[in-house]
C-alpha cells in the first residue's frame, strides 16, 4: 500500500464540512479583510484564521469525507471561547517530539499517520488488529468543544472531532474481567526523536489507562480531528483521547494499541513519579502537585499584562458528570 | 610594542566596556521585541519567564568562570568584566522575578504566597535572588575597600548561590536532563577547578614547610 504523507492544503482549497457551511461561508466572505476578529465572534466553531497562511489538516479522504457529515454536540460542549487555531497547533505537549512546547509543531511535520492501524488485545471477545478507516467508518462524528487543563496550570478550550469512547470499544466486547482500558502511543524512535534523547526520563512507549467505567461514561472521547479538519500530527494524530475531567497527560495522543485488562495496568507518569503523578489524575484544586498548585490555571491565550487566572474546579468543572464515578475514593489519595 | 601599546588604549578599553555593556542587553531586547510582535505563541509569559531565568543562569555562571579562564588559560583580559557580569546576572535574576509576578501570576498576593511557601524550587530560587542582592550592592570598589578581608569572604557566596540556583532548576524539570545535565557539568569544572588549586597550594605549603 502506498504510503501517503498528510497532506497540508491551504484552507482556501477545503471543501466546507457541511454542518460548518454556513459558518465557513461566513468566514471565507471575512477573508482577507478582518478574519481576525471574526473568531472572537460568538459562533460556536471559529474555523481557522485563513488569512495567515496557517497549514489545515486534511487527512485522508474517507475522513474528510466523515468530517464533512459530522454534527455537533451541543449538549456535552461548553460555550467558552475557543483557542484560536494558530495556539492550539503550536502549544503542545507531546515528548515524543520534544520537550518545548513549539517541538512537536517543527518535529512532527513528515511524521506518517495514514496508514494506521490500532491493535486489540486482552479481555475482550474479538481481539485483533484493526485499520483506523474499520475503526472510525462505522460511526457517526461529532464535535465536542472541551476544557483541557494541564497538570501544568494552564488551559485552553479546543474543538474536537471525534467518536465517544464507550461506542469505540464495544464493539470489542470486552469481557466480564475487563475492568481497566490501557492505551499505547506509537513508540517509533525513527519518527519520534524525543524517543531517542538520552536523557529523557520517561519509560517509551507512552501509556495511560482508565478504570472500565471511566472509559465507557459519556464524556470519555476518542478524537480524529480538530477544529472541522483531521487531527495535526503535533496534536496526536490520527486517533487521541479526550477526557475533559482528567489532567492533559492522559489524553494518550497517536495511540495504536487498546488492553482490556482486570489489574490496574502501570501508566507512565505514575511509574515515573508517583506522588507526584496519580492514576486517575482527575482535575482538583484541593491536590497540588510539587511543581504547581492546582488551585487556579492560566487559560490561554492569555494577555501579558492581565494574566487570565480563572479558579480551576473539581473535574475540570465536569463534576456534576463524572463526581459519582469517584463517590468511594479518598480524592486526595488517590489523585 | 606598538601593538600591546594599542591593546591598552584607553579608548580601546573604553569601547570594549561598552560593547559588553550592550551587548549584554540584547537578550532582553531580543525577547521584548519578539513579545511585541506576537511571535512567543501561546503562552508568551511562560516563554518570557524562562528565558530571562535562562540568561540570569548564563550570566552567572558566566561571571563563575572568569577565575578559571585566567589561571588556566591566561585570559586576563576578562577581569575588568566580572563586576559588570555578575551585575547582570542580578539584573536578568531580577527581571525573571518581574516576568513571573506579572505575566504569570498578575501580582496576585495569594499566589505568591503559596508558590513562596509550598513550591521548594521557587524557594530556592527566591533565597538564591536574595543572597545574590547583597554581593551586587557590595560590588563597587568602595565597598571592596571599606571592607577589605571581609570582601572575599562575602563574595564566595556566590558558590553556594550558584548550587541554589542548580538546584532550582533540578526542581523545575519533569522529564529531559539535558539542560540540568549541562549546567550541572560546567558548575562542577568551575568548583572543581576552585578546590582542585586550593588543595595543591596548600600541598605546596606544607610540602615547603617541612623540607
Ligand atoms: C524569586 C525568585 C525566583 C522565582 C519566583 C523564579 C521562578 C521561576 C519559574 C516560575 C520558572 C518556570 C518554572 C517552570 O518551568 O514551570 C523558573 C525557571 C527558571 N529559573 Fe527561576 N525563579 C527565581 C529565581 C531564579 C534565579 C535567581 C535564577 C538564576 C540566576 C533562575 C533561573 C531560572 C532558570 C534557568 C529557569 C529554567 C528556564 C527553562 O525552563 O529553561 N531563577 N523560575
Amino acid at each position: 500500500m502506498l504510503i501517503k504523507k498528510p497532506t497540508l492544503i491551504r484552507p482556501s482549497e477545503i471543501t466546507p464540512p457541511s454542518a460548518y457551511l454556513n459558518r465557513r461561508q461566513f468566514m471565507q466572505g471575512l477573508a482577507g479583510t478582518a478574519a481576525f476578529a471574526a473568531s472572537a465572534s460568538a459562533l460556536a466553531l471559529p474555523a481557522p484564521q485563513f488569512d495567515k497562511g496557517l497549514p489545515v489538516y486534511a487527512g485522508p479522504d474517507w475522513l474528510q469525507q466523515q468530517l464533512r457529515a459530522g454534527v455537533s454536540n451541543k449538549a456535552l460542549s461548553t460555550d467558552e471561547k475557543v483557542a484560536p487555531y494558530q495556539h492550539a497547533i503550536r502549544h503542545n505537549n507531546f515528548y515524543e517530539f520534544g520537550t518545548g512546547k513549539g517541538d512537536p509543531a517543527k518535529n512532527a511535520q513528515d511524521f506518517i499517520t495514514d496508514p494506521w492501524s490500532v491493535e486489540i488485545s486482552g479481555e475482550v471477545n474479538r481481539p485483533g488488529t484493526i485499520g483506523l478507516e474499520d475503526l472510525i467508518k462505522p460511526h457517526q462524528l461529532e464535535e465536542r468543544i472541551v476544557r483541557l487543563r494541564c497538570v501544568e496550570a494552564w488551559s485552553m478550550v479546543l474543538p474536537f472531532v471525534g467518536v465517544s469512547l464507550a461506542t469505540l470499544l464495544k464493539q470489542f466486547e470486552p469481557t466480564s474481567k475487563a475492568k481497566y482500558v490501557e492505551f499505547t502511543t506509537l513508540n517509533d524512535p525513527k519518527q519520534m526523536p524525543g524517543q531517542r534523547s538520552v536523557f529523557s526520563s520517561l519509560d517509551w512507549p507512552y501509556v495511560e489507562a482508565l478504570r472500565m467505567d471511566e472509559a465507557m461514561h459519556p464524556l470519555a472521547f476518542m478524537a480524529v480531528g480538530m477544529y472541522g479538519n483531521a487531527l495535526p500530527p503535533q496534536n496526536g494524530a490520527p486517533l487521541r483521547l479526550v477526557l475533559p475531567w482528567k489532567y492533559g497527560f492522559k489524553w494518550v495522543k497517536s495511540i495504536v494499541g487498546i488492553r482490556f485488562t482486570e489489574t490496574m495496568p502501570a501508566t507512565t507518569w505514575n511509574k515515573m513519579a508517583a506522588q507526584e503523578y496519580g492514576f486517575f489524575a482527575n482535575v482538583n484544586p484541593a491536590v497540588s502537585h510539587p511543581r504547581w498548585s492546582q488551585a487556579t490555571e492560566r487559560r490561554l491565550p492569555s494577555s501579558l499584562f492581565r494574566p487570565n487566572i480563572i479558579d480551576t474546579q473539581p473535574f475540570n468543572g465536569y463534576g456534576d458528570e463524572v463526581a459519582h464515578l469517584y463517590s468511594d475514593l479518598d480524592l486526595k489519595k488517590w489523585f | 610594542m606598538v601593538l600591546k601599546q594599542l591593546k591598552n588604549h584607553p579608548a580601546l578599553r573604553l569601547l570594549e566596556w561598552w560593547l559588553l555593556f550592550l551587548a549584554a542587553l540584547l537578550p532582553l531586547a531580543w525577547i521584548s521585541w519578539q513579545a511585541w510582535s506576537f511571535a512567543l505563541g501561546a503562552d508568551p509569559a511562560k516563554e518570557i519567564t524562562d528565558y530571562l531565568g535562562q540568561w540570569a543562569l548564563y550570566l552567572l555562571w558566566g561571571s563563575l568562570a572568569i577565575t578559571p579562564l585566567r589561571q588556566a588559560l591566561g585570559w586576563t583580559r576578562l577581569q575588568r568584566f566580572r563586576r559588570m557580569i555578575g551585575l547582570y546576572a542580578l539584573f536578568y535574576a531580577t527581571t525573571h522575578l518581574l516576568a513571573f509576578g506579572t505575566f504569570i501570576i498578575g501580582w496576585r498576593w495569594d499566589l505568591l504566597q503559596t508558590a513562596l511557601t509550598e513550591r521548594t524550587y521557587i524557594i530556592v530560587g527566591a533565597l538564591a535572588l536574595l543572597l545574590l542582592i547583597p554581593l551586587g550592592v557590595t560590588s563597587t570598589k568602595g565597598w571592596q575597600r571599606r571592607l577589605k578581608k571581609r570582601w572575599t569572604q562575602l563574595h564566595q557566596l556566590v558558590y553556594p548561590i550558584s548550587l541554589l540556583v542548580l538546584l532550582h532548576v533540578v526542581w523545575l524539570i519533569r522529564d529531559s536532563y539535558f539542560d540540568v545535565f549541562l549546567y550541572g557539568s560546567l558548575l562542577g569544572w568551575m568548583l572543581g577547578y576552585r578546590v582542585w588549586r586550593r588543595l595543591q597550594r596548600r600541598l605546596r605549603r606544607s610540602a615547603s614547610l617541612s623540607s
